[in-house]
């Protein structure tokens, strides 16, 4: 049947978690592995005569995170019920957001091999998360409702994305924007994040075009998973298409899970079935209208976004697009480079001390780089004693490690008690050096017979320089008066 | 001391001249004599009852500070949450549900100092107009014990009119309080939408249940009303207190409202009984005398309300029982095949022929490809009676009507015709799709001795001035002071 030529279509539906301190609807914390049923009240177990009242604090997470979207924020939005029978539901209804979303028409811009692309985003609501049902072995399932009542934000995009790593790149790109905005720690082990990808393909075939039939994949927690699942069903699609030449109709629409183990999708649904939700206006909450007064002190929480800073940083600093990247993953990294960046600090040479020595530091406990104690100004000072050279990076190393271990620590100050200024007084090294000579005769013969051995000999008189300094003399310094007195 | 009013009991009991537990005892007297023959209670909680009502009396004695409702035996529906006994909203699917929090009022009641007697019987879920819908227990008016007592909060409106409790709780969401009072010879009132807290209200259709007062007098209604009004922030659709400030009801409840203007519409009126119409005509004349003004009024959408209602109640009511399902709490059946059996036989089994006769109706209404035809239409429906009673509120300030075209009716004459049923709300649904606040006072007697009950209209929260008007009528006659006769 020969090469087809085909187009990869996928558009996303993304659930969010957002980091409130309580509940949707009601006044209980948020829960992650508490033991089952002990973080409930009346409202969250949807118990006879118990009423919702709306979390402000998600409503204005959420119109943040819209914000951050490019979305165009609703002045009058509501609440709806959205009715279906299950276990995890317990009134069998959830309060959600139907025709009227808090944000609606936006856009969110992903890094691809060629430059920046904007992905579409259709809506954003908010609506509430379900319970557990925990399949046992027995004749029966238990529930757990902890979970039931958390505020989730649900966005979708058009299907604008062209390839698994351009999904993948958006959901990358949307967990460093909420983590940004503080509105979702978007933890995927603790599934704050969810996806649940459309895909079908545009394919050609004798000048015509065909459709495949939009495949929806459920329930994806992982960047890996989302990614492969989306391969995998390019290829299945192609596969199908080339034997039953199925096209895309109405009703023929069907969903699939994903199995980790066997990287394979799952049909779970052939046909999209006619789901009747019966949406209606919830009685029990009252619209919710935005105005200036409220929209504006969200609207000054806003910041410069991840994919901005790491071009900017690019752009304005000189650094290197992975470095960029790094710097920019989380927003507390950003913010202490940047603030080490005002203290004075050479750009470069402060993100080489943060990727190299700090980032390490904060490895080897398991923390993040901001929490390891070390104050901006301390890498910047740092970052200057390295740029007047008057420390060597070996120097710079042991600096770093006591900031590590005293947050008052003033590096040059250290740097003086401890001996590690560097000599750079040539008139001091020059004795020095004058020394090394009369001492290695042998090597100062290798130097001067120039060819393989005279590399080797300089190196080693420079060792020796070195050694005498105690790794204070600075080396291009050292190597310069070498130079010159062997010449 | 049967015979007190509310009010009259809780100032006898606050000076000290009669006992909380004298009272209460009389109360539980009464019952163990009538009760079986009137049925108005679901569950009763005398030990508990009786030991309240010696605290009280201990703190009056020893001069302590007391509530408003100090040691006043009252009643509450049983569609309110209380952590003592059951909520069965008088259905099989709740029969044995103890709820784990109580509902706003019955803190509010607690609070002050009143003593719950029981919980009452109504129609299964509130869904009915003469509480023979009870999945539990039957209730008859102690008028004619042939007769329905009139519903959903027929238990509350049997009870206080048998003697059974000296003031009591209902619920209204199409003419629960105010027909039973109507039907029982008592004063019933709903208020305004959002001036009492529905939180732990067992929901029927949640834009239209309001709790309110059933009550012997009007000034007892006050009273009631002073203890259970209020925002509730637990409840997003009770109204702030900006922008429906509270009063106290009692405080000008004796200063007739002057220059009252009473809109009556002789076309409405014209549909209900001879009798009713008659008694209904005398006690707006009682108001001629006493110089208030009668304007003829017209209200064009009236005649939808009855439809629109049905729409809009049973389309909240198919969601807000979908909760009951036999999996988290209530009646789950036996030996279910698979989770799906759980969900419709415990439904099947726990649910009555009228409840699930409204679930049919409601999800038919909100199905897709009906919404617009059904649901929406009746919002637009409701929004026009809005607003006829807004213009009409621009020319006079309440509106007289009978509360029912009939007196009490026989026990299973309408059972089998639900849309009969349904038309014995004719007089009291637009007051719910339109949120304002409605009184029925006692205001005669038809030739069977069954009474009859006026009902007065009022804008949104002008309880107030709706109680004043109300006032002034009772303090003309006597209908409020008659009692049954019960055998006893
Ligand atoms: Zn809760």
């Amino acid at each position: 049947m020969g090469n087809l030529e085909y187009k990869v279509l996928v558009g996303l539906e993304i659930h969010v978690q957002l980091c409130t301190q309580t509940k949707m609807f009601c006044g209980c914390a948020l829960s992650f592995a508490e033991e089952p049923n002990s973080r409930v009240c009346p409202v969250c177990l949807g118990m006879p005569g118990s009423l919702p009242v709306m979390n402000k604090q998600a409503v204005e997470f959420a119109i943040l995170a819209g914000m951050a979207l490019n979305c165009q924020i609703a002045q009058f939005t509501k609440w709806d019920r959205k009715s279906y029978y299950y276990p995890d539901l317990p009134k069998n209804y959830q309060i959600s957001q139907y025709d009227l979303p808090l944000a609606i028409n936006g856009y969110i811009e992903i890094p691809t091999d060629n430059g920046i692309k904007k992905i579409r985003i259709i809506r954003a609501h908010l609506e509430e998360d379900a319970g557990k049902n925990l399949h046992t072995a027995g004749n029966f399932s238990l529930v757990d409702l902890n979970r039931a009542g958390t505020p989730l934000l649900e966005i979708v995009t058009e299907p604008d994305m062209n390839s698994a790593i351009e999904v993948r790149a958006l959901a990358e790109e949307l967990q460093r924007i909420v983590r940004y905005l503080g509105v979702s720690e978007a933890d995927m082990q603790k599934g704050h994040m969810r996806f649940e990808p459309n895909v079908n393909l545009v394919i050609t075939r004798a000048g015509q075009e065909f459709k495949t039939p939009i495949v929806e994949v459920k329930n994806l927690n992982s960047f890996k998973a989302l990614e492969n699942s989306i391969n995998y069903e390019i290829g299945r699609q192609l596969d199908r298409f080339n034997e039953t030449g199925e096209v895309m109709e109405m009703g023929n629409k069907s969903t699939r899970g994903w199995d980790d183990a066997k990287e394979v999708t799952v049909l779970q649904r052939e046909k999209e079935e006619a789901h009747d939700y019966r949406y209606f206006p919830d009685p029990d909450l009252v619209p919710v209208e935005t105005n200036e007064d409220w929209l504006i002190p969200i609207q000054e929480r806003l910041c410069e976004l991840p994919l901005k800073k790491r071009l900017r940083y690019v752009k304005e600093y000189g650094l290197s697009d992975y470095d960029a990247g790094v710097l920019t993953s989380e927003r507390a990294t950003a913010d202490f480079f940047e603030n080490a960046v005002k203290s004075g600090g050479e750009p470069k040479r402060v993100c080489n001390l943060l990727t190299q020595y700090f980032q390490k530091r904060a490895n080897e406990r398991g923390c993040n780089l901001t929490e390891l104690g070390v104050k901006p100004q301390q890498v910047a000072a740092l970052a200057k004693m390295l740029e007047k050279e008057e420390i060597s990076a070996t120097a710079a190393a042991a600096i770093s490690d006591a900031v590590v271990l005293s947050e008052d620590l003033d590096p040059g100050k250290y740097a003086q008690e401890h001996n590690l200024l560097q000599k750079s007084d040539a008139g001091e090294l020059e004795a020095i050096v004058e020394e090394v000579i009369k001492a290695n005769p042998q090597a100062v013969e290798d130097f001067k017979a120039g060819g393989k051995k005279s590399g080797k000999a300089k190196g080693f008189l420079l060792g020796q320089v070195m050694q005498k300094t105690k790794g204070r003399a600075n080396p291009k310094v050292a190597a310069e008066i070498l130079d010159r007195k062997l010449a | 001391m049967n015979q007190l009013s509310a009010k009259e009991l809780r100032d006898k009991i606050k000076a000290g001249e009669i006992k909380s537990v004298e009272a209460t005892k009389a109360v539980f007297e009464r019952i163990a004599k009538v009760e079986p023959t009137v049925g108005a209670y679901i569950s009763i909680f005398e030990e508990q009852a009786l030991a309240k009502a010696a605290q009280v009396d201990k703190r009056i004695a020893g001069g302590e500070k007391v509530g408003e409702l100090a040691g006043l035996p009252v009643a509450v529906k049983d569609n309110m949450c209380t952590t003592f006994g059951t909520t069965t909203c008088a259905s099989k699917i709740l029969a044995n549900f103890h709820a784990p929090y109580n509902a706003t009022v019955v803190e509010k009641l607690l609070s002050s100092d009143a003593i719950i007697a029981g919980k009452t019987n109504l129609d299964e879920f509130a869904m009915g107009s003469s509480t023979e819908n009870s999945g539990l227990k039957r209730t008859v008016n102690p008028w004619d014990i042939e007769r329905v007592p009139g519903g959903s909060s027929g238990g509350s409106a049997a009870g206080l009119a048998a003697g059974l409790c000296f003031a009591a709780l209902g619920s209204d969401t199409g003419g629960s309080i105010r027909l039973p009072a109507s039907f029982c010879g008592v004063v019933g009132l709903k208020p305004t939408y959002g001036r009492v807290s529905r939180y732990g209200l067992v929901a029927y259709g949640s834009s239209l249940d309001q709790i309110g007062p059933v009550t012997q007098t009007v000034e007892d209604c006050a009273l009631m009303m002073n203890v259970i009004a209020g925002y509730d922030p637990a409840d997003s659709t009770s109204v702030d207190e900006k922008t429906a400030p509270l009063c106290d009801y009692l405080a000008k409840l004796d200063e007739p409202v002057k220059g009252l203007k009473i809109g009556i519409a002789p076309k409405f009126n014209a549909g209900a009984d001879e009798q009713v119409r008659k008694a209904i005509d005398e006690a707006i004349n009682t108001y001629r005398n006493l110089g208030a003004a009668i304007i003829e009024i017209d209200m064009p959408h009236f005649d939808y309300a009855i439809a629109a209602y049905y729409m809009v109640a049973t389309a909240e009511a198919s969601s807000n029982l979908s909760r009951y399902d036999g999996v988290h709490y209530g009646h789950r059946t036996r030996n279910p095949n698979d989770y799906i059996e759980v969900y419709t036989k415990s439904r099947a089994e726990g649910f009555g022929k009228e409840v699930k006769r409204r679930i049919m109706l409601g999800t038919y209404a909100l199905s897709s490809g009906y919404y617009d035809a059904y649901y929406l239409k009746a919002l637009k429906v409701r929004n026009l009676i809005r607003g006829d009673f807004v213009s009409v509120f621009e020319k006079c300030d309440c509106i007289m009507m009978p509360v029912s075209p009939t007196t009490a009716f026989k026990m299973g004459e309408k059972l089998d015709d639900p849309l009969k049923m349904y038309l014995s709300d004719i007089y009291t649904i637009a007051v719910n799709l339109a949120g304002i606040p409605g009184i029925s006072i006692p205001c005669g007697f038809d030739d069977k001795n069954l009474p009859i009950g006026l009902q007065i209209l009022a804008p949104a929260f002008g309880e107030e001035n709706l109680l004043r008007i109300a006032r002034m009528y009772e303090k003309q006659t006597d209908w409020h002071r008659k009692r049954p006769n019960l055998n006893g």
